[in-house]
Formats: structure tokens, sequence, C-alpha cells
């Protein structure tokens, strides 16, 4: 090994470790001056009170319940649909032009940008369907941006049960259904929801797709047919139009600790299932 | 083993369900094209994609600043993202400790959890006024949105990069090592241009991301409708224009922020189908 | 093995889910069916103009704790609103322009205030007077240094609504006239933005509606005059447009409730406050 190549492998490394740093130094930078500057504003009454004066004043309470009913809505219409179109890929058919067809579906509409899902949920659902600005539309749109995610890691998963979960029962006299409720399902449960978590964290920051269909009016939704707006849509308006400052570090904070939350959890079942994994190929 | 109807049915439900994405799909792209046609049909599609004027409320409909405003940010973005992503997964890939990577490659991860509005928004207080002061001109520009979307995309870029050089089989590092060669040497010579595909994969996705990205770039591009000269000028990218004045449209006006989608929807098409030709094509070889 | 032994539960909780799943849809759908004609239902919803929205919205709050309805306030812009109200999407459509002809034939309007057009620059900017065939030099890119007006040498940084906004709308009709905007002109989606943009830089130029002027930038007098409430009044200000509430046919129940209350004198004393003109108790 010559002295020049040691030096030139030197400095690549410096290049290299340079590189990971100035990410990791972005990243804490973000998540830093949002929360420095949002987490002294947070308090109890800002969490549970009512905006006033266009969020001059006030909590951010009907855009903590919009992002919740907003996002628990899209996974409960897209998780069934997700997993179902996922237990149909691998336990029901074999590869062909069908599940060819099914997955370029789901892989085209990963890459579909979120402003045309935005477009699109305001045509069909807000005006063609007639249910307005409302957390349906809102919903239901989202639920089409997450269900490509959630097809995606519910097929992982069910993927890595062993094949001999599905002998043995097929072998005890169990159906195909039954195989799959009762010996696929329960071992692919947590990869399933680390999918889920994942797609939550996802849809929580979406913004174009939501003002467009679930609105942004500041009131606490009464009802399905309800505008409402969501944490991140009114961040985007209150830091904007310089209504307040210092709420919209507030309203960042709190969604920079619910994206911290639910990563965190995400690892932590993923760290999970990939031992059980692990453990039950032994 | 026969099956029962009730398993039968079960099967046809499961394979309606299966549909679903598909559907989706579908519905999307009929809508998308059925809102945009009209005017594509009025104006003519070459003169609607190579007009230089966007003055909608004098019936001008001409989006070729935007579609170079999406390419000039777009390349911005890659010029910032892709060198840094690629360099981070090589670093996460060969060069970092266990530890260290175990930390590293879900901070990486974590940056695509942050808000797109949270970017722009850091983009609006911090990199405006920066650029502004230091470089000259309004602040609002090409090199503003180049930065944050370059930032937006290394999740993509790195994830996808990652895997495409831990897939080079160990073999090749062996005997390269055998040889003994440095790591550096290793990688430029053999790792990466292994991996080649992937990263090339990698580059298409994050190009994909950044072209679609709406709201942080809204924030930092300015949204001048001109054809900008100098990464110094206000731009406005295809998104924007829709995001910008859909709420405001009506009539001809909707038609042709739609027909703008329809526009961007192709663009993404094109790019999801040649990244998928090159990523299995890689794995080919 | 464990999944064996989970198989009940499991089981059980999928089949309760998608139970779950099927009331809550059979459940929408009834709503939707049901979903009351405009004016009966409990809440109104307001849509359209993005000057008017913050307004809507402190009467919309007023509104509430006098009589318990609510009322959903959007942005989306003038000419949404007025597609909105006609369509039905929204009880109430709000405008911060007047009516097309298309539009007036089809709509009932509604006059509650009028807002002054301010051209406002950055409070360091020494600049403070403009005559309007300036400002359209300025907005039309012919004059595009601040030496040119009578301030310091440096480029003029032009903020401008997006094509669609009343605001722009009514600031293309009654300044610009046939001139077109320069396409170098930055464009922002509402005043608050176009405010904070001014606000933040100290070349920059920008029309916003009067009410919402506020120490963090300057308005400029056009031709002499001063924007204020009063300049509006005795007309010596001319850079005025009308705050419009538009409905689809003579308005109902809740709907007239509202609009009644927004043109009485609570409802203008709230508007005046505001830095708004108001429209007078009845029209």
């Amino acid at each position: 090994m010559n002295a020049r190549a040691k030096a030139a492998d030197r400095r690549a490394s410096a290049l290299f470790w340079g590189a990971a740093l100035l990410v990791i130094a972005i990243l804490a930078g973000i998540i830093l001056y949002i929360l420095v500057n949002g987490v002294p504003a947070l308090s109890w009454a800002f969490l549970t009170q009512a905006p006033a004066k266009m969020g001059r004043e006030g909590g951010v309470l009907p855009m903590i319940v919009g992002t919740l009913v907003l996002t628990v809505m899209a996974i409960l219409i897209a998780t069934p649909l997700g997993v179902g179109t996922a237990i149909y890929l691998t336990e029901y058919t074999r590869e062909g032009p069908v599940t060819q067809i099914i997955r370029f579906g789901a892989e085209s509409l990963a890459g579909i940008p979120s402003i045309i899902f935005g477009l699109f949920g305001f045509i069909f659902f807000v005006i063609e369907l007639d249910l307005g600005w409302s957390i349906l539309s809102g919903a239901l749109t989202l639920a089409a941006m997450i269900l490509p995610t959630i097809i995606r890691t519910a097929e992982e998963s069910l993927r890595s049960v062993p094949v001999s979960f599905r002998e043995i029962s097929y072998a005890l006299g169990a159906s195909r259904w039954q195989t799959v409720t009762r010996a696929v399902l329960p071992t692919a449960m947590p990869g399933i929801v680390t999918g889920i978590v994942l797609a939550l964290g996802r849809s929580i920051g979406e913004t174009a797709a939501v003002i467009f269909t679930a609105g942004s009016s500041l009131r606490l939704p009464t009802s399905l047919f309800d505008p409402v707006r969501t944490l991140p849509v009114h961040f985007y308006i209150l830091a904007r139009e310089g209504i307040s400052l210092q709420k919209a570090y507030a309203t960042a904070a709190i969604l920079v600790i619910a994206i911290l939350l639910i990563n965190f959890v995400a690892y932590y079942l993923l760290a999970r299932f990939s031992a059980r994994r692990g453990a039950v190929r032994r | 083993m026969a099956m029962t109807w009730q398993e039968k049915a079960i099967e046809r439900l499961l394979f309606l369900i299966a549909l679903s994405a598909v559907t989706v799909l579908i519905l999307i792209t009929v809508f998308i094209f059925r809102g945009g046609w009209p005017i594509l049909a009025k104006v003519g599609v070459g003169k609607f994609v190579s007009g230089l004027k966007w003055a909608p409320s004098r019936g001008v409909f001409g989006i070729l600043p935007m579609i170079a405003g999406s390419l000039w940010v777009t390349i911005g973005a890659l010029i910032v993202g892709v060198p840094l992503g690629v360099a981070c997964a090589v670093f996460l890939a060969e060069i970092a400790p266990p530890r260290v990577g175990a930390f590293v490659k879900p901070a990486i991860e974590l940056l695509a959890g942050i808000p797109s509005v949270v970017y722009g928004f850091m983009g609006l207080v911090i990199l405006v006024p920066f650029v502004r002061t230091v470089f000259g001109g309004p602040g609002f520009s090409v090199l503003a949105a180049a930065i944050v979307l370059g930032i937006m995309i290394l999740p993509t870029v790195v994830s996808i990069s990652y895997d495409a050089i831990r897939s080079v089989p160990r073999v090749y590092r062996e005997g390269m090592y055998s040889l003994g060669a440095t790591r550096w040497q290793t990688i430029s010579m053999v790792i990466l241009p292994a991996a080649r595909s992937g990263i090339l994969a990698s580059v298409i996705l994050g190009m994909g991301r950044a072209i679609g990205e709406t709201m942080a770039v809204i924030m930092v591009a300015g949204n001048a409708t001109l054809i900008p000269r100098s990464p110094l000028d206000p731009v406005r990218t295809l998104t924007s224009n829709i995001a910008l004045e859909m709420g405001y449209a009506a009539g001809d006006h909707r038609t042709a922020l739609f027909a703008t989608g329809i526009v961007l929807f192709v663009i993404i098409a094109i790019l999801n189908l040649i990244a998928r030709r090159v990523l299995t094509g890689g794995v080919r070889r | 093995m464990a999944a064996i032994r989970q198989f009940r539960s499991s089981s059980a909780v999928r089949a309760g889910a998608l139970a779950l799943l099927v009331l809550f849809f059979i459940w929408s759908a009834a709503g939707c069916r049901a979903r009351a004609p405009a004016g009966t239902g409990r809440s109104l919803t307001v849509a359209g103009s993005t000057s008017v929205q913050p307004f809507a919205e402190i009467l919309a709050e007023d509104f509430y704790k006098k009589t318990g309805t609510n009322v959903n306030v959007q942005g989306g812009g003038s000419s949404a609103g007025a597609q909105a109200a006609r369509s039905h999407v929204a009880d109430i459509g709000t405008l911060s322009r007047e009516l097309k002809p298309d539009e007036a034939a089809v709509l009932t309007e509604f006059v509650i205030a009028h807002d002054a057009i301010a051209i406002v620059v950055n409070p360091q900017n020494p600049v403070a007077a403009l005559t309007t065939e300036q400002i359209r030099g300025i907005f039309s890119g012919t004059i595009s240094d601040w030496s040119q007006v009578g301030g310091p040498q440096g480029p003029i940084t032009v903020i401008s609504r997006e094509e669609g906004s009343g605001t722009r709308g009514a600031f293309d009709e009654l300044l610009m006239g046939k001139a077109e905007l320069t396409p170098r002109a930055l464009v922002q989606d509402s005043n608050g933005s176009v405010k904070e943009t001014v606000a933040q830089d100290p070349r920059a130029i920008g029309y916003i509606s009067l009410g919402i002027v506020d120490a963090r930038v300057k308005p400029v007098t056009v031709d002499g005059v001063t924007p204020s409430v009063e300049t509006v009044l005795n007309k010596e200000y001319s850079l005025v447009r009308p705050f419009l509430f538009v409905t689809a046919g003579p308005p109902q129940g809740h709907v007239k409730e509202f609009i009644d209350y927004v043109l009485g004198p609570e409802g203008q004393k709230i508007l005046r406050d505001e830095g708004l003109v108001p429209a007078g108790p009845t029209k």
C-alpha cells in the first residue's frame, strides 16, 4: 500500500464522515430550532383551547382533533384495503399478469405527488360526490395516498412468515382463510402494524392534499361532513401570514414531537418484529 | 383441497379489494385528464406546453416558464442532494462503525417524516434572507428552492443507494482487499460502479420526489412567472402553479390548472417507468 | 406455537373491526343522503376571498357566541367563493371584488364593507409617496430601480397576488388598467404573506388590504392621499373595493340570520373596529 493511496483514503473517509455529520447537523438544527422556539409557547391551555382571532390567540384544540380524526379515519379506510390486497397477493395467487397489474397500480400510486391527490380529491370527493370540504373528503384522499405504503409493508410482513406455518396449518386440515387469519396474520401483525405507524407518520404532515379536500375551517368539527384544519395547515397559515409566529412555532413543535414519538414507536416495533422473526426462524 | 363456497366468496372479495389500488389509479387518471383536457383541446397541447406567457385572466395559457422552473429547481435539488445522499449511503454501508450506523440511519429516515411545510418555513426564515443578503436578488430563488428540496430528497437517495451498495456481492470487496487496496480504492473503483444502476434509480426517484413537492417550494421560490436565467432568479414550478391558483380558479382557468396537473402527471409517470426499468435491469445484470 | 394460541382473539378482532367499518360506511352513506339543504343545518359554510376570510372569522366567532350556530369559514379566493355559492358547496360565498356579469345574474349580493387597497413598502424604505403612474410603472416593470422614484439605489422587488385573487383583480382593475404585471413579480398567496414578505425585504413593494396594515409595513400615499377609513369615506382615496357576501337565491334560515347579523349594528361595529369601512346597516 503506497502512501498516496493511504492519504487519499484518509481524505475520502473524512469527506464521508463530513457528509454524514452535515446531514445529522441539518436534522438536529431543524428539530432544535422548532422545539426551542415552540416549546416555551406550549401549555395545557394551548392544547385544549380553541383558537381566537384567527389563531392570534387561544390554542389549537380543533386542529389536534382534526389531525387525529383525519389520520385515524384514513388508516381505518386504507388498512383493510391494503392488508386485503397484500393477503390476496401473497396467499391467494401466483405471480402472473393479474398480480403484475395490481402491483403496477400500487407502485404507480406511490409515485403520484400529493398535489395531484389534492386535485383529484377536490374534483372527485368534494365536487363530484358532493361531500364538500369535509373530514370525509380529506380522509378518503389521505387513505388513497397511504394505501401503497400499507400494501408494501403488509406484503413484506406476510412474505416473511415462514412457509412452515402455512404447511402445518394445512396439514391440520385448516382452510386457506383459516390459515391466513389464524396462523399467518398474527405472526405478520407486528410488521403490518409498523407499516401502519409509518403511514400514520407520513399522513400527519400532509398539507397540500388536505387543504384542497378538508378545507381550513378553524371550528371544532361536529360531524364528518364538517371541514377541518389540521396542524400542518394551521402552521402554514399562521407562519406565512405572520398571524402569530410564536403560536406557529408551538404548532410546529407539537407536530415535530408527534413525529419523533411515532418514529420511535415504529422503530421499537420494527426491532421487536425482527427479533421475533429471528427467534422463530430457529 | 376442495374449496367451500365461503372460501370462494372470500377469495372473490379479496380479489376485489386487491383491485382497489388500481381502481384508485384509474379514477385519478380519468378525473385529472377529464378536468384538464378541454383546455388542451382548445389551446392545443403544443401551444400550452411551449407558451411563454401565463396570464389566465387574459386567456393566455402558456406553461413553459413553469416547466423550466420545475426543471431548474429539480436539477438544483439533485446537485445538492445526490452527492450528499450517495456519500451518506456509502458512509452507512462501508465506513460507519455499527453503533454510529444504527444512530445515523434512523436519523436520516426521520428527515423524511418532517412535514414539508416545516422545511418550507425554515427555508423562508433562514435561507431566503441568507440568499438575499449574501448573493443578492430577492432571496426567493431557484437556489433557495434547490437547497430545501435537496435536503428533502436525501432520505430517498440515501435509502435506495444504501440498498444498492449493500447488495454488491461481498466477493468484490474481499477481492479488492486481498489485493491490498485501500477502502477508498475499493469504494471508488469497484463498489460504486457495481451499484451504479441502483444509485441511478435513487437519483431518478429523488427527481420524481423533487418535481412533485409543492408546499416547501411555494414558500421559498418566489413564484414569478418567468423563465429563470440565474439561480438567484425567482421561479414558479408546475406544482406551485396548481397550488397557488387552484382555490381561486374557475372555468377555463381551473381547467388550465388541471391541464398543468396532466403535464406533471405524465412527466412523473415517465420518470417512474424509467426508474423501474433501471432498477430491474440492474438486478438482472 | 404462540401464533396458533392467538388465533381466536385475532380472528375475532378482525371480524369486529370489519363489522365496525361496514357500520361506519352505512352511517356515512345515510348521512350523505340526509344532508340538509342550505340554511337548516347546524353549521354554515362561508367560503371565498382570503381577504374577507379573517374578518368573516371574527364575525363567525362572535355569531357563535351569540347564537350557538357554527359558521365554518374557508379561503379559496373570490372566484372560488362565487363558484362555491353557485354550486351550493358553500352557503355563502365571499368576494373582495365586484361580481362579474355572469356571476351577478345568478347570485344575490350583499355588500358587507368597503376595503381600501394599500400600497405598502418596507418601513426602512424612505419612499413615502408615489403617483398612480409610478405605481403602474413599478408593477409593470418599466420602473425597476428605487432611485427612479426618489429612493436609494437598488432594484425593486415587486410582490403581487396570484391570478384569480379578488385583491389582485381589484388592483388590476383600479390601478393597472391595461398595463400587465411584470413576470418578474414575486407572487404570494394571501394578504398576510404579501405583508410578511414586504416586512422582511427592504426593497419590496406590494399591495394589501388596508384592514391588515400594521407597524410592520408602511403604506405610501397615492397621488398625495393617505389610505385610511376617512379618505375612503369621503371618496378621496380611490383604490377601494367591496367585500361581498353572495348566495344563490334569497337567503333563508341560519344563512339569513348570519347575513342580517353581519349587516346589522353589531357586525358592522366589528368590521369597523378591524379597520374596514362599514357598508351601513341596511342594504
